[in-house]
């Protein structure tokens, strides 16, 4: 009995790691945020070489945690993500009823533009001119590139241990 | 606006969000035709999908999506910004940004939607809010309480642990939670009017009502607190700044803070039960460490904030 215990553990094992490899291969993950940036390298410092926008799907090449190598098919585009700019989900940017049922059953669906979208929030201004967003429009405007943030590091003798991830 | 008490504050946020919310997804109907031609013509048949959508699965914050986050955050920036005016020092706020986003990347949450960016308020109060999403707010009362850079950057990387932790998307009562996050959630609710409308308009308002009276009025939980000074602990081990920094903010905050003022004596633990927690993990306190480059360019940017 005991010679065929070896070669049921190989086979299980090489199907396991097999199929192990081919799930990764596989997955295919959405775009959450408003601008994902695709870097050349699995870090900050990396230099940034797509941009992809909210709800484009990528298909996972390689995971090291917290960072993603992706591509998207069709396109030259190949680089690495992290992962809080990724969900398993499928961004739904037009729904259909179909797809409204699916993401009321279902995690692996989400619907762009739900509930507090740009429409309402412009309805709220329109009724509330008292609530200023010129100052928020601006905050998002304050954009830091990598280069003054490693200058500022530098500067200030900050000697990051794997901060910058 | 600055004369106006917390409560008038928190009541009229209400009624703004009563309006806006009321009306938002009927123009939201009807604008997001240009953009969305094909849901139009599904609005019909999603109407029996949302009411299927109210009673399915149980939700919790966690399924607010990171784009309704971005909005959530982004109303709840303005009304902070309708208490408090900002402090427009263009190069504190750009030393703040510089500061806070690179903070920000050495965070277990380094991508939201819009992205983290910082403001300074100009009030004496010792505060700091964090809207979700990753809109920061500091005052100038609480920039008093930084001696060295690194206890500013504690200061911006609590924060960043609240919006890293959604604490103030947690602060949205659960029992709103199911119908605000199924109803809202399905793209037919745009198509009603009525009652449902009303009841979504609710929904939103008590939400954002949830957060922003947590926020400014009651403060979180001390466990909420103590889960922002580990990540702002943890955050500044990884860029590189002194962690007594914190400890060091936190020791001019307790000299600073007024007994029964509406500031962070309200809204947060005891400065001392916060150091006892902090100094379980890092240990003793020890003076800062920091260089004289970065002691001065600290001095030059926010010495007369």
């Amino acid at each position: 009995m005991n010679r065929f215990k070896v070669p049921i553990l190989t086979f299980v094992l090489v199907c396991l790691t097999g199929w192990g490899v081919y799930a990764v291969g596989q997955k295919v993950m959405s775009v959450q945020v408003k601008q994902g940036c695709v870097r050349s390298t699995p870090s900050f410092l990396g230099k940034i070489v797509a941009s992809l926008a909210y709800g484009d799907r990528v298909d996972v090449l390689e995971e090291k945690d917290p960072w993603a190598k992706i591509c998207v098919s069709g396109k030259k585009c190949e680089g690495w993500m992290h992962v809080s700019a990724l969900t398993n989900k499928k961004i739904v940017l037009k729904a259909g009823a179909e797809d409204v049922e699916k993401a009321a059953s279902s995690d692996e669906v989400a619907l762009a533009g739900k509930g507090f979208n740009e429409q309402v929030e412009g309805e709220f201004k329109k009724k509330n001119p008292k609530i200023d967003f010129a100052w928020v429009d601006k905050m998002e405007k304050i954009v830091v590139s990598q280069n003054a943030m490693q200058t500022f590091l530098k500067e200030g003798g900050v000697n990051p241990e794997g901060g910058a991830q | 606006m600055t004369n106006q008490t917390r409560r008038e504050f928190l009541g009229s946020a209400g009624r703004w969000a009563v309006l806006g919310l009321g009306v938002g997804p009927v123009l939201s109907a009807l604008t997001s035709g240009c953009s969305n031609a094909g849901s139009l013509s599904t609005l019909a048949s999603n109407a029996g999908s949302v009411m299927k959508v109210s009673k399915a699965v149980s939700k919790s914050f966690q399924d607010i999506t990171p784009e309704q986050e971005y909005y959530i955050g982004r109303t709840v920036g303005a009304m902070v910004l309708d208490k408090y005016k900002p402090y427009n020092n263009q190069k504190a706020i750009t030393y703040l940004n510089v500061m806070g986003q690179t903070l920000a990347q050495a965070s277990d949450m380094p991508e939201t939607f819009g992205g983290y960016h910082f403001l300074l308020l100009d009030s004496e109060e010792i505060n700091a809010f964090a809207a979700p999403g990753g809109l920061i707010f500091i005052t100038r009362g609480m920039v008093r309480c930084c001696t060295y850079e690194d206890s500013m950057a504690a200061v911006l990387a609590h924060e960043i642990g609240h919006v890293q932790h959604k604490h103030g998307l947690q602060a949205i009562k659960k029992s709103r939670l199911t119908s605000a996050l199924t109803t809202i959630g399905a793209e037919g609710a745009k198509a009603f009017g009525g009652e449902t409308l009303s009841k979504l308009t609710q929904t939103f308002e008590d939400s954002i009502t949830d957060i922003t009276s947590t926020m400014i009025n009651n403060g979180y939980s001390r466990s909420f607190e103590r889960e922002a000074d580990r990540a702002a602990v943890t955050i500044l081990k990884r860029v590189g700044y002194d962690p007594n920094g914190l400890v060091d903010m936190l020791r001019v905050m307790e000299q600073k803070l007024k007994p029964g003022g509406s500031d962070f004596a309200k809204t947060h633990p005891s400065p001392a039960s916060r150091i006892e927690d902090i100094q379980k993990s890092i240990g003793e306190y020890a003076e800062v460490k920091t260089p004289k480059a970065r002691k001065k360019r600290f001095k030059r940017t926010l010495q007369n904030v």
